[in-house]
C-alpha cells in the first residue's frame, strides 16, 4: 500500500531540476524554433520554481520578488522572440533554427 | 614721449598696410616716398625716445609699453609690450635711421621697374619687422620679427622672380634660416620651461632672473640662441645663403643682407648677455672661435670674387663673423659699435655698388668696369671713404670698433687675435682690389664682349664665371624684359650695345651715399677708447650689460701696440692691392677653389646628392619598412587571429546553446567544489 508521503520543499526542488533538465535538453535536441522557445520557458519556470521553494525554505521574502522581476523578463523576451519566429516562419513554413546561420563566422 | 615706443613700428605697418590697398594706384614716385615717408617718421619718433631716455637717470632707462596680452593661456602669458631700453633703441635708431636713407635711394634706384610699389611694400613690411625683433620685449615677440624679416628677405631676394636663380636664391635664404629658427624656438622652449616666463625685462623677466639658472640649462640656451643667430646672421656652417642672396635688389643687400637683419643675431646675443654670462666658460669661447673662423673663411673668399656684389656679401660674412668674435669675447660694446659702424659703411658700399651698377647698365662683373671714378665722381668719392673705413685705416670708423673688437679677443686669447689680424689684413686686399678694380685702372667697359674679355686676361684675372655665380648679372634682366628699363628715359644710355657710356646716378641715389660717408667718417666718435669721458657708446650701453662686459687689463702701450700692428696689417693689404692690381707689378693669385668658395656649396650639393641620398634613403626604407612594418604588421595579426576566431561561431543555435550548458555545468562544478556547505 502506498503511503502518503508528506510533501518537503525537497520535491519541488528535485521537480524543478527535472522540468530544468527537459527544458535544457529539448533546447538542444529540437530544431523547431517555437518548440525550443517553450523549452526556454520551461527552464525559466523551473528556476522560478526553485527560487520560491528557497523563498519558503529560508523564510526570506527576496526569492519571490525576483519571481516578479523573471515573469516581466520572460514577458518581454516572449514578445521580442515571438516577433522574430513569426517573421521567420511568414518567410519560410518550414524553417528550422538551423536555417538562421545569418551570425556565422 | 617714452609712451610713443609702439609708434615706431606702427608707422612703418601703417605704411605697409596702406601701400598693401593703395600701393598700385600711387605708383611710381608716390608709393616710394609715402614708405619713405613712414620710414622717416618712425626715425623721427625713435629719436625721440632716444632723448626722453637720455634724460632719464641712468639706470632708470628701461622703460615697456605693454599694449595688450597677446597669448593668454594659463600660467604662459605673452604680451605686446615694447622695450625701449639703451640696447634697443640703438638698433632702432640705425635701423630707422639708415632704413630711411635706402628707402630714398630705392626711389631712384627702382624708377621704372615694374614692381616699383610692390617693392616698397616689402620694404615697409621690412622695417615694421625688424622693429618688431628690436623692440619686442619677450622672446616670443622678437620671434615673430625674426620670422617677419625672414619673410621679407625671402620676398626680397626673389623680388624679380621671374628669373629662376633669383627664385631659388629666395628659397635657399628661407630654407637654411629655418634650421637656424629651430634653435631660437628650442631655446625658447628651454627657455620657458626653466623660467616660466619669456618676457626680458620686469622683476620676473629672464634677463633678472638670469642668474638663478644652472649653468647647463644657460649653456642650453645661449647655444640654441645661437644657432638661431648662426642661421640669421650667416655665420658657419649657415652662411650659405647670405652670398646667395645678393639675387635680390641692391638697396636690399644693402639694407636687409649688410645693415640690418643679418645683425640681428648679434642683437639677439648681446639682449641675452646674462644668460651667456651664467654659462659655461666653454660657450662663449666657441661662439668666439665660429666667428673668427667665418670671417677668416668669408674673407678668403671674397679674395676671389668677381661678382661686386659678391665681394661685398662674403665681406659681410667676414665683418659678422668679427662681431660675434666680439660677443664671445664678452665685448658686448665692441660688438654693437662695430654693428652700427659697419651698417655704416657696409650699406653705403652697397648703395656705391648698386649705383655703379645702374650707371654700368647692369653690369656686375668687376672685370668690365674700370676707371669709373672719372665718370661717376661721387660714388667714386664715398665708396673710397667706404673702403678707407672697412680696411681700418683710422680714422674712419671701422677703425675703431674693429681695433675695440681686437683688443678684447687679445685679451681673451692672443690666438683669437691673430685671426682677427690676419682677416683684417685680407679684408684691406680685398676691398682694394674692388676699389681698384671698379674705380681705378683701365676702362674696361665699351669693348664688346670678346675684346672685353681678352682685356681680361690681359689684366691676369682669371676668365670664366666662378661655378657659385648662379647668373647674378644684369640683375634687372626681369625689369628689362617688362619693357621698363630703370634708365630707359636717356635713349644714350639704352641697354641694346655691349655696354652704354656709364653715368652718375641721379641725386636721390647719391645723398644716401653722401651722409652715410659722413656717418662712415665720424662714425667712431661713438666709443673713442682716449679717456673713459669719451666712451659714449659703452656708458651708454652700461645699464644693459650690467656688469657682463668683459674687464680687461691691458696696459696702454699694448693697447697702443695692437692698435699699431692693425694699422700696419691693414695698410699691407692694401699696398699688396696696390702692388697686383693698380701698378700689376704681381700677377694676382686667385685660386679658383677661392672662386667658388671653398666649394661649401658644391660640397653640399655632392654629399646630399651622394652620400647623404643614400643616407636618406635608408631612412626612407627604415621608415617604410620598419615603423610602417610594425603598424601594419599589428594589424595583421589582428586580422589574422579575427579569421581563425571566428570559426568558432557556427551560427547553429544549438551549439551557442551547447556551449552556455557547458560554462553552466563548470562554473557548478566549481562552486560545487569549491563552496562548502
Amino acid at each position: 500500500m502506498l503511503a502518503i508521503a508528506e510533501v518537503t520543499p525537497a520535491w519541488y526542488l528535485v521537480l524543478g531540476s527535472l522540468l530544468f533538465t527537459i527544458g535544457a535538453v529539448g533546447l538542444r535536441v529540437r530544431r523547431n524554433p517555437l518548440v525550443m522557445f517553450m523549452c526556454v520557458e520551461l527552464m525559466l519556470n523551473a528556476v522560478t520554481l526553485t527560487f520560491v521553494t528557497f523563498s519558503r525554505m529560508l523564510e526570506d521574502v527576496h526569492g519571490q520578488t525576483v519571481v516578479v522581476f523573471v515573469l516581466v523578463v520572460a514577458a518581454a523576451e516572449v514578445v521580442v522572440g515571438l516577433g522574430i519566429m513569426v517573421a521567420l516562419l511568414r518567410k519560410e513554413p518550414e524553417a528550422t533554427a538551423d536555417d538562421l546561420t545569418v551570425l556565422k563566422g | 614721449m617714452l609712451d610713443l615706443v609702439w609708434l615706431i613700428p606702427a608707422l612703418p605697418l601703417a605704411g605697409f598696410l596702406i601701400l598693401l590697398v593703395a600701393g598700385r594706384r600711387l605708383g611710381e614716385p608716390g608709393a616710394g616716398w609715402l614708405a619713405t615717408a613712414a620710414s622717416a617718421g618712425s626715425f623721427v619718433v625713435t629719436v625721440g625716445v632716444f632723448l626722453a631716455l637720455l634724460g632719464e637717470d641712468h639706470h632708470h632707462r628701461s622703460h615697456v609699453v605693454t599694449l595688450f596680452e597677446w597669448l593668454p593661456a594659463g600660467g604662459f602669458s605673452v604680451d605686446v609690450g615694447f622695450l625701449a631700453d639703451p640696447l634697443s633703441i640703438t638698433m632702432a635708431l640705425f635701423v630707422t635711421g639708415i632704413g630711411t636713407l635706402i628707402h630714398l635711394y630705392s626711389i631712384g634706384y627702382m624708377h621704372g621697374d615694374a614692381g616699383f610699389s610692390r617693392f616698397f611694400v616689402y620694404l615697409n613690411l621690412f622695417i615694421f619687422s625688424m622693429l618688431v625683433l628690436v623692440l619686442g620685449d619677450n622672446l616670443l615677440l622678437t620671434f615673430l620679427g625674426w620670422e617677419g624679416v625672414g619673410t621679407c628677405s625671402y620676398f626680397l631676394i626673389s623680388f624679380w622672380f621671374t628669373k629662376d636663380a633669383n627664385a631659388s636664391a629666395g628659397k635657399k635664404a628661407f630654407i637654411t634660416n629655418r634650421i637656424g629658427d629651430w634653435g631660437f624656438m628650442v631655446a625658447m622652449f628651454v627657455t620657458f620651461a626653466a623660467l616660466g616666463t619669456l618676457a626680458y625685462s620686469g622683476e620676473n623677466g629672464i634677463l633678472e632672473q638670469a642668474h638663478d639658472l644652472a649653468p647647463v640649462t644657460a649653456t642650453a640656451i645661449a647655444l640654441l640662441l645661437f644657432v638661431g643667430a648662426c642661421g640669421k646672421s650667416a655665420q658657419l656652417p649657415l652662411f650659405v645663403w647670405l652670398p646667395d642672396a645678393m639675387a635680390g635688389p641692391t638697396p636690399v643687400s644693402a639694407l636687409i643682407h649688410a645693415a640690418t637683419m643679418v645683425t640681428s643675431g648679434v642683437y639677439l646675443m648681446a639682449r641675452v648677455n646674462p644668460i651667456l654670462a651664467q654659462s659655461y666658460d666653454w660657450a662663449p669661447t666657441l661662439i668666439a672661435w665660429v666667428g673668427v673662423a667665418t670671417a677668416l673663411f668669408a674673407a678668403t673668399i671674397a679674395v676671389a670674387q668677381t661678382d661686386i656684389k659678391k665681394v661685398l656679401a662674403y665681406s659681410t660674412v667676414s665683418q659678422l663673423g668679427y662681431m660675434f668674435l666680439a660677443v664671445g669675447s664678452g665685448a658686448y660694446v665692441a660688438a654693437v659699435f662695430h654693428m652700427v659702424t659697419h651698417a655704416f659703411f657696409k650699406a653705403l658700399m652697397f648703395l656705391g655698388s648698386g649705383s655703379v651698377i645702374h650707371g654700368m647698365g647692369d653690369e656686375q662683373d668687376m672685370r668690365r668696369m674700370g676707371g669709373l671714378r672719372k665718370l661717376m665722381p661721387i660714388t667714386a668719392v664715398t665708396f673710397i671713404i667706404g673702403w678707407l673705413a672697412i680696411a681700418g685705416v683710422p680714422p674712419f670708423a671701422g677703425f675703431w670698433s674693429k681695433d675695440e673688437i681686437l683688443l678684447y679677443a687679445y685679451d681673451k686669447s692672443p690666438a683669437l687675435w691673430a685671426v682677427g689680424l690676419l682677416t683684417a689684413l685680407l679684408t684691406a686686399f680685398y676691398m682694394s682690389r674692388q676699389v681698384f678694380m671698379v674705380f681705378f685702372g683701365d676702362e674696361r667697359w665699351g669693348h664688346a664682349d670678346d675684346a672685353a674679355s681678352a682685356d681680361v686676361a690681359a689684366a691676369g684675372v682669371p676668365a670664366g664665371e666662378p661655378a657659385g655665380d648662379t647668373g647674378l648679372t644684369s640683375e634687372h634682366a626681369a625689369s628689362v624684359e617688362s619693357g621698363a628699363d630703370p634708365v630707359s628715359q636717356e635713349p644714350a644710355h639704352g641697354h641694346e650695345g655691349a655696354h652704354a657710356q656709364p653715368h652718375e646716378s641721379p641725386w636721390l641715389m647719391t645723398l644716401p651715399l653722401v651722409v652715410l660717408a659722413g656717418l662712415s667718417i665720424v662714425g667712431g666718435g661713438l666709443n673713442l677708447p682716449f679717456t673713459s669721458d669719451l666712451h659714449l657708446l659703452e656708458r651708454w650701453l652700461e645699464p644693459v650689460l650690467e656688469g657682463n662686459e668683459r674687464v680687461i687689463d691691458v696696459a696702454t702701450g699694448t693697447k697702443v701696440g695692437l692698435a699699431v700692428v692693425a694699422v700696419i696689417a691693414g695698410l699691407l693689404g692694401i699696398a699688396a692691392a696696390v702692388a697686383v692690381y693698380l701698378q700689376k707689378r704681381v700677377k694676382p693669385v686667385e685660386p679658383q677653389i677661392l672662386a667658388e668658395g671653398w666649394r661649401f656649396d658644391s660640397s653640399i650639393t655632392a654629399f646630399a646628392g651622394g652620400p647623404g641620398r643614400a643616407g636618406f634613403e635608408a631612412v626612407s626604407a627604415f621608415d617604410k619598412q620598419v615603423v610602417d612594418g610594425a603598424v601594419n604588421g599589428v594589424a595583421h595579426l589582428t586580422r589574422g587571429s579575427g579569421r581563425g576566431l571566428r570559426l568558432v561561431q557556427t551560427g547553429f543555435v544549438r551549439s551557442y546553446a551547447l556551449g552556455l550548458t557547458v560554462g553552466v555545468v563548470a562554473l557548478l562544478a566549481y562552486f560545487l567544489t569549491r563552496v562548502s556547505f
